[in-house]
C-alpha cells in the first residue's frame, strides 16, 4: 500500500492501516511519500501550512488511540477562548477545568526558529506510523499511473518506481500532485477552495505568557471581506490566522491595526516585524468522489470540515479509510460502502455549519447583536455551575468540538433564543440591565 | 512537571481523580504517572492496581449506570487527560474499531483477575489443608 503525503492524514491512515492489519494477523507493507521526508526542516521546507490547533474532540480521540501528545509536541495548552469584538471582549472558559486543546507548530518553526524546543506534531505523527512499521519514502512523487491490471505505479524524482494495492491520496489541497489524479480518470476533481493567511509573529514565552496567555484569541469585526480571525499562542511564537473573501495586503493590514487587536499584543508589537507568512488554500467544499478502485483520498484533498478542526477531520477519514481497506476491500464498491458515509457525514455537516456561520456573520454586522452575545457570555461565566448556552455555542463554533448540526439545533431551542432575544433587548438599555460590558482583554472593568 | 505545553489535569501525589462510590460519566487516560486503584471497605483500603502511561481508567462508569466502584489517586506527580461520555460514545457509534483498545484493556483486566482468583483458590485452599 502507499499513502502520498505524510502530514497527518498520511501519518495516521499508515498507523491505523497497520494497528488494524496487525489485529486482524495480516501482513502489509506500507509505503510513505513525503517530499518533505521528516517535516524537520524550519520554515516552508517543514511546514504544512496550518494555524496549528488539535481540537478538544482530537486530543480526546487520539488520547482513547493511544496516540498521546506529550508536551514536547504541544507548545501551549489552550484553556479559554477570548471574544473580542468593537463592543467589548469577553472570556470563554473551557466546560472542564484542564487544557484539552494544544496549540502545536505542524513544522519544526517558522523560518526564523532560533531554538526549536518543540517536536513539529507532523513529525511526531509520521513518527508513529514509522514506529508501527511504515516505510519513508522521502522523495517527490513525479508520475502516477494505473498498470494494465488497474494497480497504480508510483514514480519518484529520485528514480524509484513501485505499484501497489492502493494508493491513498493525503495531499493537502495546495500539492501540484492533484492535477495528476485529476488526469488518471477515475473521477477525481479537487475540492474548491478560499485562501487564508497564516503569520507568525516571535514574542518569546515570557511575553506571550503575560499577554495573550494560555486563551485563543477570537476576532469577530466589523471589517471588509474578514470572515474571522484567531491570534494562537504557542511556545515563543504567536500564529495569526486570518479567513475572508480575497484576502490580500490591504485587508490583513486593516485588521492588524484594529485596536482589538492591538490590545491583545504586547506593547511596542508592531505589525510588520514577523517571522513567517504563508497564503494556503483551504477546502471549503470537498470533492465528490473521493474513492475509486485501489485510490482513496483523505484529508483536505477529500472531505474536510468546514474552516475548524481540519486535523479532526483528517483522523475520522483517515481511520475510516484505514479501517475500509482492512476489513472490506481496496475496491471502489468497498470504499463507497465503508468510507463514503463518513465523507458524506463531514459533508452534511458542513452544509448546517454554513448557515451557522451565516448567523456569527449577521452578529458581526449588528452592532446590538454583538452587545446581546457579549452579555449573555458575560452573564453565563459569571454564574459557574449553571447552564451555559451561548458560552457553549460560541466555544463549539471556535473549537469545531462539537458537530455543526449539534451546535446548529441548540442555537434554535427556544430557550436559547428566548434568552437572546432578552439580552439584546437589555442590550439597548445598558444602565438598566445591570450586566456591564467587559473590557477588551476580557476582564469585567 | 509544569502546566506549559501540557494537556490535561496535573495531579499531586495522592490527589483523588475518582472517588469511590460518587456518581461519574467521564473516563481517563494516564498521560504521564501512576495513579493506583483503591477498594475501600469499611475503612480498609486495599491497593487493586496501578495504571500506568497510556492506560485507560473510569470505563466502568459511562458502561454502566452505577456509582464508580474504586478510588482512583495519584501515585506521585501524573497527570490524566479526561475523555467526555458523549464525544466518546458519539466517535464508537461512527467508528466501532475505536472500542477496541477498551475491550483489550477490560480483556487485560480479566485476565489478571482471574490470575488472582486463582493464587488466592491456592492459598486458601493451602490453608484449608494445612499446608505451608
Amino acid at each position: 500500500m502507499a499513502v502520498i503525503g505524510g502530514g497527518p492524514a498520511g501519518a495516521l491512515f499508515s498507523y491505523f492501516l497497520l494497528e488494524s492489519a496487525a489485529r486482524m494477523d495480516l501482513r502489509l507493507e506500507v509505503d510513505v511519500w513525503e517530499a518533505k521526508g521528516t517535516f524537520a526542516t524550519p520554515g516552508p521546507g517543514g511546514c504544512n501550512m496550518c494555524g496549528g490547533i488539535v481540537s478538544e474532540t482530537l486530543v480526546q480521540n487520539l488520547a482513547t488511540e493511544g496516540i498521546s501528545l506529550s508536551p514536547g509536541v504541544v507548545q501551549r495548552g489552550i484553556d479559554s477562548y477570548q471574544l473580542h469584538t468593537d463592543v467589548g471582549s469577553t472570556r470563554i472558559a473551557l466546560p472542564v477545568e484542564e487544557m484539552r486543546i494544544g496549540a502545536v507548530h505542524r513544522g519544526p518553526g517558522p523560518r526564523d526558529v532560533k531554538d526549536a524546543r518543540w517536536e513539529s506534531f507532523d513529525h511526531h505523527l509520521q513518527g508513529r506510523a514509522l514506529e508501527r512499521g511504515a516505510t519513508l519514502v522521502p522523495t517527490r512523487v513525479e508520475s502516477v499511473v494505473r498498470e494494465a491490471d488497474g494497480r497504480p505505479r508510483i514514480t519518484g524524482k529520485d528514480g524509484t518506481s513501485r505499484a501497489y494495492d492502493l494508493v491513498a491520496v493525503a495531499v493537502g489541497v495546495n500539492s501540484t500532485l492533484l492535477k495528476i489524479f485529476e488526469g488518471l480518470g477515475i473521477g477525481y476533481q479537487r475540492p474548491t477552495t478560499t485562501k487564508t493567511l497564516i503569520r507568525e509573529y516571535y514574542l518569546g514565552q515570557e511575553v506571550i505568557d503575560r499577554t495573550l496567555g494560555s486563551s485563543m484569541h477570537v476576532f469577530l469585526l466589523d471589517l471588509p471581506r474578514l470572515e474571522f480571525a484567531a491570534a494562537i499562542p504557542k511556545g515563543d511564537y504567536v500564529t495569526i490566522a486570518v479567513l475572508g473573501e480575497d484576502i490580500d495586503g490591504e485587508m490583513v493590514d486593516a485588521f492588524l491595526a484594529a485596536p482589538e487587536v492591538v490590545a491583545c499584543m504586547p506593547p511596542g508589537w508592531k505589525a510588520g516585524d514577523r517571522s513567517c507568512q504563508c497564503m494556503p488554500q483551504i477546502s471549503v467544499v470537498g470533492v465528490e468522489q473521493p474513492c475509486a478502485d485501489r485510490f482513496v483520498f483523505i484529508g483536505d484533498c477529500g472531505v474536510t470540515r468546514l474552516y475548524k478542526d481540519g486535523i479532526g477531520a483528517a483522523y475520522r477519514t483517515a481511520k475510516a479509510a484505514a479501517r475500509t481497506a482492512v476489513f472490506h476491500g481496496v475496491s471502489e464498491q468497498a470504499f463507497r460502502a465503508g468510507y463514503l458515509p463518513v465523507c458524506r457525514s463531514i459533508a452534511g455537516d458542513n452544509r448546517i455549519g454554513k448557515v451557522a456561520f451565516l448567523a456569527t456573520r449577521v452578529a458581526r454586522r449588528f452592532r446590538p447583536l454583538r452587545r446581546a452575545m457579549l452579555r449573555m457570555v458575560a452573564a453565563e461565566q459569571a454564574r459557574p455551575g449553571h447552564l451555559r448556552p451561548m458560552s457553549g455555542v460560541l466555544w463549539d463554533m471556535f473549537s469545531g468540538s462539537a458537530p455543526y448540526a449539534d451546535i446548529f439545533l441548540r442555537m434554535l431551542r427556544p430557550a436559547f433564543l428566548g434568552r437572546f432575544l432578552w439580552a439584546a433587548l437589555a442590550s439597548l438599555w445598558p444602565r438598566r440591565a445591570g450586566l456591564p460590558i467587559a473590557s477588551p482583554t476580557g476582564e469585567a472593568p | 512537571m509544569t502546566a506549559g505545553g501540557t494537556l490535561g489535569r496535573i495531579c499531586q501525589d495522592g490527589e483523588v481523580v475518582i472517588r469511590q462510590g460518587e456518581a461519574g460519566d467521564c473516563l481517563y487516560v494516564v498521560q504521564e504517572g501512576e495513579f493506583e486503584i483503591v477498594h475501600e471497605l469499611d475503612g480498609r483500603e486495599t491497593v487493586l492496581r496501578v495504571a500506568r502511561k497510556d492506560e485507560i481508567f473510569g470505563e466502568m462508569g459511562i458502561f454502566e449506570k452505577a456509582v464508580r466502584s474504586a478510588t482512583v489517586r495519584a501515585r506521585g506527580a501524573g497527570r490524566v487527560l479526561t475523555l467526555d461520555k458523549k464525544n466518546f460514545m458519539r466517535r464508537i457509534n461512527e467508528d466501532p474499531t475505536l472500542a477496541f483498545r477498551v475491550v483489550e484493556t477490560m480483556s487485560r483486566r480479566v485476565r489478571q483477575l482471574s490470575d488472582q482468583v486463582a493464587e488466592l483458590t491456592r492459598e486458601l485452599q493451602r490453608r484449608g489443608t494445612g499446608q505451608p
